[in-house]
């Protein structure tokens, strides 16, 4: 007989446990990337200059980086409904198109990153490259840890089996998105 | 749903929630990214901040209400986020007088030279 933990049965606060962890993860993420953004926006009003590095960045490329995270992040939430409706197999199939999204999110980030790179645009060219590297990369982190936690869901929830993480998962997905739809303008948009 | 008013799968605690037209959402946040990108090719300091950030501000307040459900999560959680980004707002006006500021009282803000020598510490 599977033991359940306790931790998982309870709720005080009337959340659901899982579901309250993700948001306490979340609200630790917002300080790692919040603090990175506002370092970002301090040194970017100092420095007008930043905007003739920015205009080394593909704006194509973002713009279309961003229509592919906000449809994947539909894909997401459609899994979510059809998780709640009790089907599993349709949840998934939702979910493996959601980590298409992203992968396909990075293949478009590492043409980008070739490009950049070959042209000179490097880590340690300038300031602002810095921060786009870093921001970028720390985000594209997410994007592969999101895809791999969403195929371990996915692969769950097709026997359906643990469907509540179905929307734990995608919550964590929209995040990702929320944080590009921050990086979108502030590294392709103001130059 | 069940008949219980809880989720069928997330657990005890969970609130029913009706679902929004998620595709319409969709459709509005893309309309919002087509005027997040011509805005700025339009070449106006004011028109850039608003089109590109204020829309960003609003695409992203979408995701988080009608996505990820914040507009029917239990308070609790909308209490955690207003927390933590008020302490990085405090953050923000923390660091940045040091960061964005010339000079203040009795400070001036002296950039590093480059093969300057750090004098001897006591």
């Amino acid at each position: 007989m599977a033991h359940i933990p306790l931790a998982a049965t309870r709720s005080v606060t009337g959340i659901p446990a899982g579901r309250l962890a993700m948001w306490w993860v979340l609200a630790s993420e917002i300080v790692i990337f919040g603090g990175l953004l506002a370092s970002y926006v301090m040194l970017r009003l100092q420095h007008p200059d930043w905007g003739d590095e920015a205009s080394h960045t593909s704006t194509v490329a973002g713009a279309f980086n961003t229509f592919v995270l906000l449809t994947s992040s539909l894909f997401a939430v459609l899994g979510h409904r059809a998780a709640e409706h009790g089907d599993g197999p349709r949840a998934a199939r939702f979910l493996w198109m959601t980590v298409g999204g992203g992968a396909v999110f990075m293949l478009v980030k590492a043409f980008e990153y070739t490009f950049e790179i070959t042209h000179g645009f490097t880590l340690f060219r300038s300031v602002f490259w810095s921060f786009y590297f870093a921001a970028t990369g720390l985000h594209g982190l997410h994007v592969v840890a999101g895809m791999v936690a969403m195929g371990l869901v996915a692969v769950g929830a097709r026997r359906g089996e643990c469907l509540h993480r179905v929307e734990l998962v995608g919550i964590y997905w929209h995040f990702v998105d929320v944080v590009w739809i921050f990086l979108f303008p502030l590294l392709y948009l103001a130059k | 749903m069940s008949d219980t008013g809880h989720s069928a799968t997330a657990g005890p605690g969970a609130v029913a929630r009706a679902h929004p037209n998620y595709v319409m959402v969709w459709a509005i946040l893309l309309a919002l990214l087509v005027v997040s990108i011509l805005g700025p090719m339009i070449g106006i300091f004011w028109v850039t901040l608003i089109t590109a950030f204020v829309v960003a501000v609003i695409k992203a307040l979408m995701v988080a209400a009608y996505f990820m459900h914040l507009n029917v999560e239990r308070t609790y959680i909308k209490y955690l986020l207003f927390t933590i980004l008020i302490l990085m707002l405090v953050l923000f006006a923390g660091v940045a007088p040091d960061v964005m500021k010339r000079a203040g009282k009795n400070w001036e803000h002296v950039p590093a030279t480059p093969g300057a020598v750090e004098p001897p510490r006591h």
